[in-house]
């Protein structure tokens, strides 16, 4: 309980560290630490813990914190553009943005009436946590590959509430998830590729011809 | 078991598809899945099938009617496709091969799937194989609207799920074991908590609305369909919203159960009559054909869901409407690719007389303009008078004279540039093109609108069957 705890609190500490990441590669660093952790998080909410849960979490770190990442980095690598993350709201404003949230979020669940979960309060705010800041990286950042990072960081919010429902999860969902979740960022990075090729640029800010 | 073997099939044709080396040939896998498909929905549709995957894989009868018209609309179009690709010569097709089986596969197990989890990775499972068919001409704009398509339904579904994990978590918080199964979630659904449930019924409908386009999600619509090949329209316009159609009943049935029927009802219709008055918005002065029936799938779509909103007789209404939608909407997908095909463009300055230059498909957009628009006596004016009628019975007056207005709106907004299209000659500034009709990209277009006609006149016994065990299972009776 109380490492299932340190470990969220880390995980919303990668949030708030992406939202004030001014370098592409330390946002890709940020998301592949967090992708790490979620892989953790099961392992240490569970009381047997058996042999498949245990290859559960090393797939989801595989996945979420090796494969996923390496992918980002080369898309970044190939693209060869400019490595700043170039945001639309500014670094320090994010960060208070989602410190606001995250606080907020931890209140209303201390507040929530109710029997209390047998994972204690912090689950459900690392979760609001994680989706908000995934939402603000889509929203406020215009390089595409930032607003894939957001997407990812969306997914592992939503990750962290699936916790709460281990056991209604089959593990042949949570890979059949897994593997979308790769084959999506892998579908990502090839048009990732051709936007740069294209367009010479991943400023999504070009992507403006189709519109009333 | 037949689900697994009906999956199998899609698997192995797209397989098939990067095997075959001769680029002439390769299309004819699409047919060759597409009749095996349709044979074994046939099969499906027939028995009841428990199958060994009862926990993952079964078919409520609402998911029956879907499964029907995705295998039928890919049968229609696999044959188009084979046409069409013939005059694509010089692009390589193996992946536009491979992806539209895999879209087929993935859009087969939402119908079949009794799991709100394996429903979500099919979801997503169609956005995936749907992107590189939306990409296929390789233009900037192609590229633009794939990227938009793909991260909105993505961030779209990624919504659905969390809408699905707070339905589940409703039991926890009640102290009942969860369940992501539909139909335990329908047996438990009296004792769970009802704000979870509302808020996973929120997140769902904005997740899987995305997904169909519903307004105002819909803006990833008019780009994707506007750049993708008429044949993908045809299949996203008229398959893909079904699927996600279907999802949003599964998650009101389930809300049904509980007893939040009148609550989701209200959200439902609201839903509706906002995506038909966004579509009317848009659909007034629409200068691009493929971008105009874009909206008019945003309208149909809040057809659909107004109609599930009404309830009783408007349910009926709209699960036909499911059916006449789909293929009214391949019938106008196809023919508007044949004439873009024909005048390399697709803005209405650019094309007119369509009618001249290409007497068949001019004809065939023409009428199935009419049948879009809901007029006798083709199938969509059968069952856009149920639901106005289920509008009126139901005591709804305000939406059903809302509806009356937006459908009168967007038939006068289509039918000026569907008639500057087909009416007159071909501007002599207009480019000409090697297209002309063939065989295999005006019979299937043709074949389609007969049916819509024949769904207007009569519906056959069996389908009827279908529609009624369907109509009752989700309640016909509110």
């Amino acid at each position: 309980m109380l490492i299932l705890n340190a470990v969220l609190v880390l995980v919303i500490l990668m949030n708030l560290y992406a939202l004030g990441a001014g370098r592409m590669s330390s946002l890709v660093r940020a998301a592949a630490l967090q992708g790490v952790l979620l892989g953790l998080l099961p392992v240490l909410a569970l009381h047997d813990r058996g042999g498949v849960p245990l290859v559960m979490a090393a797939i989801t770190v595989a996945v979420k914190g090796l494969l996923i990442p390496y992918m980002l980095l080369k898309a970044l690598r190939d693209a060869n553009v400019k490595k700043e993350v170039e945001p639309i709201v500014g670094f320090m404003p994010s960060i208070l943005l989602g410190a606001l949230v995250t606080g907020f979020a931890l209140l209303m669940a201390a507040r929530l009436s109710g029997p209390r979960h047998p994972l204690g309060l912090l689950v459900i705010p690392t979760s609001i946590s994680t989706i908000f800041t995934g939402f603000l990286l889509l929203t406020a950042r215009v390089k595409a590959v930032t607003q894939t990072i957001g997407f990812l960081l969306l997914e592992n919010g939503i990750f962290v509430f699936g916790l709460l429902l281990l056991a209604a999860i089959p593990s042949l969902v949570e890979l059949g998830i897994l593997l979308d979740l790769f084959v999506g960022i892998f579908v990502i990075s090839i048009i990732l590729h051709h936007i740069n090729r294209t367009f010479s640029s991943l400023d999504t800010r070009q992507l403006a011809a189709l519109k009333e | 078991m037949i689900y697994l073997a009906i999956l199998l099939v899609c698997l192995l044709g797209a397989g098939i598809a990067v095997i075959i080396p001769s680029e002439r040939y390769r299309p004819l896998i699409l047919p060759a899945v597409g009749v095996a498909h349709f044979g074994l929905v046939l099969t499906i549709l027939e028995g009841s099938d428990a199958g060994y995957w009862r926990h993952y894989l079964a078919i409520d009868p609402p998911g029956k009617i879907v499964l029907l018209v995705i295998s039928g609309l890919f049968l229609v179009c696999s044959f188009y496709a084979v046409g069409y690709l013939r005059y694509r010569t010089e692009r390589i097709n193996r992946v536009f091969c491979c992806c539209l089986p895999l879209f087929l596969g993935a859009m087969t197990l939402v119908t079949c799937s009794d799991h709100l989890g394996v429903m979500w990775i099919a979801m997503e499972g169609t956005t995936l194989s749907c992107a590189p068919l939306i990409y296929f001409n390789r233009t900037p704009r192609s590229i633009e609207a794939t990227w938009k398509f793909l991260l909105i339904c993505s961030v779209g579904i990624a919504l659905a799920l969390l809408g699905s994990f707070f339905v589940a978590y409703s039991a926890v918080s009640q102290g009942i074991a969860p369940t992501l199964e539909i139909n335990g979630l329908v047996r438990q659904a009296p004792h769970l908590n009802a704000a979870w449930l509302q808020g996973g019924f929120i997140f769902l409908l904005v997740g899987y609305g995305t997904k169909m386009g519903l307004a105002p999600m819909h803006t990833w619509k008019p780009d994707a369909y506007g750049e993708a090949p008429g044949v993908v329209g045809a299949l996203m316009s008229g398959g893909l919203t079904s699927c996600a159609f279907l999802m949003v009943m599964r998650a009101g049935h389930i809300l049904q159960a509980a007893g939040q029927g009148l609550w989701t009802s209200h959200i439902l219709i609201f839903m509706g009559l906002l995506s038909m008055a966004f579509a009317a918005l848009f659909v007034v002065g629409q200068k691009d054909i493929k971008r105009m029936l874009a909206y008019s799938s945003v309208e149909n779509m809040g057809i659909l869901v107004l109609g599930l909103g009404i309830g009783g007789p408007a349910l009926f209404g709209a699960l036909l409407h499911i059916i006449n939608n789909a293929f009214t909407k391949g019938v106008l997908f196809l023919s508007a690719g044949n004439i873009h095909r024909a005048f390399g463009a697709k803005t209405t300055p650019e094309i007119s007389g369509a009618m001249r230059r290409l007497p068949l498909s001019g004809m065939l957009f023409l009428l199935g303009f009419i049948a879009v628009t809901g007029s006798p006596p083709f199938g969509p004016f059968v069952s856009e008078f149920m639901i106005l009628g289920g509008a009126f019975s139901g005591g709804h007056y305000w939406a059903a004279a809302a509806f009356l207005i937006l459908l009168l709106i967007i038939f006068l907004g289509m039918g000026r540039t569907v008639l500057a299209v087909v009416q007159g000659r071909p501007s002599s500034a207009a480019r000409r093109t090697r297209y002309h009709d063939t065989f295999l990209t005006a019979a299937p277009i043709l074949l389609t609108l007969l049916l819509v006609l024949m769904l207007g006149l009569f519906i056959p016994p069996p389908l009827a069957a279908i529609l009624h065990q369907a109509a009752a299972f989700m309640g016909a009776k509110r």
